[in-house]
């Protein structure tokens, strides 16, 4: 039962992300163009909101829900890692027109074929832990 | 019932998602889907071979959960919630897409010339689908993260690494949708 409540938020995530057309090639096609506002609309207001989420946290030492204080890590900063794995990883998003979550929101919704890019996409999860120590970070 | 089954606005969809991250956190994890792709890598056995893939998977139960109530939710969504498909993109949009070979944009969430089995035999179908997916599951572990990790979770936390990632993800967007998407789709 401890991890029904993550099937909930998950759910929640999908119904929305489903519904908001998110999860839509034509959104993503449309935002690199920008030829609409709305994905900048979804994710600008969720950062916004949720910088204010996290300073709420952060300056009141907001406990979880096991009592302990929650904490955030902070990433290690450094150019290319972020700069190069984003690149490669904006070219995937702009072909598939989906990131990691819609991937799975999409099949959910019967596009069964999104599970090829899936298996595609652990592959290349996989390239990346064996190549990781040769590649510059 | 009405506005369950039209589309949501931004404005509906965008403090949602900063909902979501914040209960995640406050169930003392964090928001990030891509971290499954390396979980699944792992239950697969890849951890015998490689270091990066060796760790205890069963800590990531939460998120695989939370992964599996995507699905769920976008099953939901799709059976009860969308009486009918139609993505309100722009028309400019529509008409460029017309050129490149889309006979009805918008008319489902996916181009439906693309995305179908059988469009795997064909060129354009193995770059969009198959290098897609790779890009995406090799970039994300390169940068860290995904949206969710970075754009959302990241960016929230005021991250400096994430916000170099988030340009990433549009120097790399960019370059695809304006310089090779038109040459990809008239393969």
């Amino acid at each position: 039962m401890k991890y029904f409540k993550y099937l909930i938020l998950g759910t929640l995530f999908g119904i929305t992300l489903t519904k908001a057309e998110v999860v839509s090639w034509y959104r993503i096609y449309e935002m690199f163009k920008f030829q609409s506002f709305h994905m900048y609309g979804v994710i600008g207001s969720a950062v916004v909101i949720g910088i204010i989420m996290v300073q709420i946290i952060k300056r009141r030492k907001m406990k979880s829900i096991d009592g302990e204080e929650i904490n955030i890590p902070p990433k290690q900063f450094s150019y290319p890692r972020y700069l190069i794995g984003g690149t490669i990883f904006g070219l995937g998003w702009a072909m598939t027109g989906a990131c990691p979550g819609p991937m799975f929101i999409l099949v959910g919704n019967g596009y069964l074929v999104i599970l090829v890019a899936v298996a595609s996409g652990l592959l290349g999860t996989y390239v990346y832990g064996l190549l990781k120590s040769k590649l510059p970070h | 019932m009405e506005l369950l089954t039209s589309p949501w606005p931004w404005w509906v969809a965008g403090p949602i998602i900063a909902i979501v991250m914040f209960a995640l956190l406050y169930f003392g994890n964090s928001f990030g889907v891509s971290g499954n792709f390396r979980t699944m890598c792992t239950m697969m056995g890849a951890g015998k071979s490689t270091k990066f893939f060796d760790f205890d998977w069963k800590k990531q139960i939460w998120n695989l959960v939370f992964l599996f109530g995507t699905v769920v939710g976008g099953f939901i969504a799709s059976q009860y919630l969308m009486p009918e498909v139609n993505i309100g993109i722009s028309d400019v949009t529509k008409t460029e897409l017309i050129a490149l070979g889309i006979a009805n944009p918008g008319q489902e969430i996916l181009p439906a010339e693309i995305f179908n089995f059988e469009s795997l035999l064909t060129l354009r179908g193995i770059i969009i689908i198959v290098v897609g997916g790779f890009l995406v599951g090799f970039g994300t572990r390169y940068a860290g993260g995904c949206t969710s990790g970075h754009a959302i979770s990241g960016l929230s936390d005021l991250q400096p690494a994430s916000l170099v990632a988030v340009i990433g993800f549009f120097i790399g967007g960019l370059i695809m949708t304006w310089l090779l998407v038109p040459t990809i789709f008239t393969l």
